[in-house]
């Protein structure tokens, strides 16, 4: 094959994968972080504290610290493995769905902080006002908690969607640079820069500074549109 | 992994690092920069050496091209031990390396490797009999390991029957992790890897013959701003000693014959 046509085609690759990756990730975080956020922004529990700092570690820890571990728990000998295998699944690393699990717990955060916080911004009263209007806990959820806090939800899944592209160290540490199944824009890029393939490196970090800033100036524009709720983030 | 107190050489490099920025090293210092594969060894070559010349050693550890990056942009060290002939090359052609002082301290010897006692077999026959699911490597496009295992490969044919088989590390460690943590089956590693620890490997090896690729050649040069430093004259020369290579083959390394 031509050389820069078998570069766009490994390019383009990376790039649907990517995608793939973020979208996926960031509808199961939603669907996670949702309820976990609720609770957490409506709980008293002593469990309230650590499960917090449990949810806010991917924040601090090294990517590096995150894919090891997890690479070990997906491995023959941890318990992630150990599970997968039993029910059938082999192993979770070197594919796509370990990659969607890593995203997922390093993204976890980014996810949760964003609707907590308008969860809370809301305040019990709206909730109060639907029991008394005879709604159920979970249609009042639907019908008035989830649409005050909409802001919130946007601005959790572009937040989990930017930082899953962003994505770099888990991906290197449970991913082995596997082409169609593993190997994303990320390690694309990097794999170019450290061979000095300057050229192709520049094409694919450019495309995504732009897409980057697009989604910076997007979020932007989302709390303009619907100030003061779900600022967080 | 060694002894605990082996471990904290690293931070000692940091404070000498700082010492030096502030200028107060002393002249039988010797600040050494190691690729990272060859951390093991030259930890006990840094006790035989100082031990046998008085002479104080700091190591730092790092990727030789961060290594090369770094002391291209200024870095204090006086001796580079680099895990291939390329980089301490190009650093005596850019004037950062002294000419002549260049030479080979360590081979690599590429191993196919398996936790798995019985996997693979002392011939490597496994490779065409295909019974695993993955297979680790190092990039062959950086790393030397990657690209020695890339040519065995494509000399038994079996590049097409493998494509989809292989995961990748960036560099060799990474390789060897995925297949030490058991998430790849089996992976094209370094002998040095695999037998430093114990002495002997666990689990099941294939040693490749040298033969069927290009020589995986680890170069130490001594830097410009080591030229005038004893210690880092008297480290060059304990490389090239009887006791630093019977450290580096006991370590799982090939020595080439000395200039």
């Amino acid at each position: 094959m031509i050389p820069w046509l078998n570069d766009a085609a490994a390019a383009w690759s990376a790039l649907v994968l990517t995608l793939q990756l973020a979208s996926v990730t960031t509808v199961l975080l939603l669907c996670l972080a949702t309820p976990l956020a609720w609770w957490l922004s409506q709980t008293t529990s002593r469990w309230r504290a650590p499960i917090l700092a449990f949810v806010t570690l991917p924040l601090v820890l090294p990517p590096t610290v995150l894919g090891f571990y997890l690479l070990v728990a997906m491995g023959p000998q941890g318990w992630l493995g150990q599970w997968t295998q039993a029910m059938g699944w082999g192993l979770l690393s070197f594919t796509f769905k370990g990659l969607v699990l890593g995203s997922m717990v390093y993204s976890l955060p980014f996810a949760v902080q964003p609707l907590q916080h308008a969860f809370e911004v809301m305040g019990r009263r709206p909730m109060e006002v639907a029991a008394t209007l005879g709604a159920r806990p979970l249609d009042a959820f639907f019908s008035v908690a989830l649409p005050l806090a909409r802001s919130g939800l946007i601005t959790a899944a572009i937040l989990t969607f930017a930082h899953t592209v962003g994505e770099f160290g888990v991906i290197l540490m449970i991913g082995g640079n596997v082409p169609g199944q593993t190997r994303v824009l990320s390690t694309e890029i990097y794999g170019h820069v450290e061979a000095m393939e300057y050229a192709q490196a520049h094409a694919l970090a450019a495309g995504m500074l732009v897409f980057s800033f697009a989604v910076l100036y997007g979020l932007a524009a989302v709390k303009r549109r619907w100030p003061g709720v779900g600022a967080g983030a | 992994m060694k002894s605990f107190a082996s471990k904290l050489l690293i931070s000692p490099a940091i404070v000498a690092w700082l010492a030096l920025g502030c200028g107060w090293a002393s002249a039988a210092e010797v600040l050494v920069a190691v690729a990272a594969n060859f951390m093991q060894p030259m930890q006990q070559i840094a006790q035989a050496f100082a031990k046998s010349s008085g002479h104080q050693i700091q190591v730092s550890i790092g990727a030789s091209g961060q290594l090369s990056a770094q002391i291209q942009n200024g870095a204090p060290f006086h001796v580079l031990l680099s895990a291939d002939a390329a980089i301490p090359a190009q650093l005596v052609q850019a004037g950062l390396g002294v000419a002549g002082t260049n030479f080979t301290y360590a081979t690599g010897q590429l191993v196919l490797w398996s936790p798995k006692p019985e996997l693979i077999d002392p011939q490597g026959e496994v490779l065409r009999q295909g019974r695993f699911q993955r297979i680790a490597r190092a990039n062959p496009k950086l790393a030397p390991y990657g690209a020695a295992a890339m040519q065995v490969v494509e000399r038994m044919g079996l590049t097409s029957d493998l494509q989809h088989k292989w995961v990748q590390g960036e560099n060799v460690n990474q390789a060897h992790q995925f297949v030490a943590s058991g998430n790849a089956d089996l992976g094209f590693l370094a002998l040095s890897q695999v037998a430093s620890a114990t002495g002997k490997a666990t689990g099941s090896i294939w040693l490749v013959p040298s033969s069927w690729h290009s020589p995986i050649l680890q170069n130490a040069v001594l830097l410009h701003k080591g030229k005038d430093n004893a210690a880092a004259l008297a480290l060059m020369a304990f490389l090239k000693s009887p006791a630093a290579r019977d450290i580096i083959r006991n370590a799982g390394y090939g020595l080439e014959p000395l200039p």
